[in-house]
């Protein structure tokens, strides 16, 4: 019990954020933008954290750059644009939905629609082979179920 | 014939997933290409009282190489950096990136320096700009200072001969 106690209270773990640099902020949204925009970011570096889970050097560098272009009233808009002129749409958690990027955003639907097109196509074709019990086949499935299959 | 479709499909997915496996993950391919090379105006690692400009390189072919004194994947493109000074072909620029001074100037004193000249990028801001996210990095940018080639990662030695020379000899024989 005590296990499943522990178990449950990972539950509530939350991930651990690398950040320890203080950020002053004038106003609450500003510090808010920077939050989502940070763990936004990819760090390029140990390319599966944002950056504001990474350690990493450069992770630190981009941080500062997105604080001090809050601080002189960039829009969020205008750091995106910054960061993916420098570093592409990978540097994006959540790449912008534009021709280049709409494999990756279309493909996990048309996998879906594949597989449920391909479901329904073996369905209605073993459906369609479903045929009815000859007399003999028939009179063997009684016998089976009055005598069991032993008989 | 029942077993064909399931056999295509085990072949088609075998070979997406021997081309995913030869990616490297690694080489993100960079906006920068065909684009003018970022601004930057930097202190001379040799002589910081003087700086210099991406637009003092205008009218030349020029690398952009990306080391660092810390970097140890640096040490193994180094022989290839002075293999390629040697052959006097290109220009070859240094960015310093993240560096003190001190250790960059030793770091060239004991293996040796290839670069006709480095500038200091001490806290990385030129670097966020060339979309430097893992040193060494090389860019090759034209005579009219447009970046038309990027590498990531220490260059290795085919490299040198299959990529780097033949598109600088395009590159040169291009008009200012």
């Amino acid at each position: 019990m005590k296990i499943l106690y522990a178990l449950i209270l990972c539950l509530f773990v939350y991930q651990a954020q690398a950040e320890i640099e203080y950020r002053d902020f004038k106003q609450p949204e500003q510090e808010q933008a920077y939050q989502t925009l940070i763990s936004e970011l990819r760090c390029l570096v140990c390319q599966n954290q944002t950056i504001a889970d990474s350690n990493a050097d450069l992770a630190k560098d981009l941080r500062r750059q997105v604080y001090e272009m809050l601080q002189q009233g960039k829009s969020r808009q205008d750091i995106v644009d910054f960061m993916t002129d420098r570093y592409g749409d990978f540097v994006m958690y959540k790449p912008a939905l534009k021709l280049k990027t709409m494999l990756l955003w279309l493909g996990p639907v048309l996998f879906l629609v594949i597989g449920l097109a391909t479901v329904w196509v073996l369905r209605s074709k073993t459906g369609s082979s479903d045929e009815q019990l000859t007399k003999e086949q028939q009179a063997k499935l009684n016998s089976i179920l009055e005598k069991g299959d032993d008989a | 014939m029942k077993y064909l479709l399931p056999l295509l499909l085990f072949i088609a997915l075998s070979v997406f997933l021997a081309i995913g496996l030869k990616l490297n993950p690694r080489e993100i391919p960079s906006p920068l290409i065909d684009k003018p090379a970022p601004a930057f105006n930097l202190p001379v690692l040799a002589t910081p009282e003087q700086r210099l400009s991406q637009a003092d390189f205008k009218g030349k072919v020029w690398l952009l190489n990306v080391w660092a004194s810390w970097c140890v994947s640096c040490r193994e493109e180094h022989p290839l950096l002075i293999e390629l000074a040697k052959q006097n072909k290109v220009l070859l620029v240094g960015l310093n990136y993240k560096d003190e001074a001190q250790a960059a100037n030793a770091w060239l004193g004991k293996h040796g320096n290839p670069y006709n000249v480095s500038v200091m990028d001490a806290d990385g801001r030129v670097g966020i700009d060339y979309g430097v996210y893992g040193v060494p990095e090389t860019f090759v940018i034209d005579k009219r200072g447009v970046v038309r080639y990027k590498h990531t990662g220490p260059v290795q030695p085919g490299e040198l001969e299959n990529i780097f020379l033949p598109l600088i000899e395009k590159l040169e024989a291009e008009s200012a």
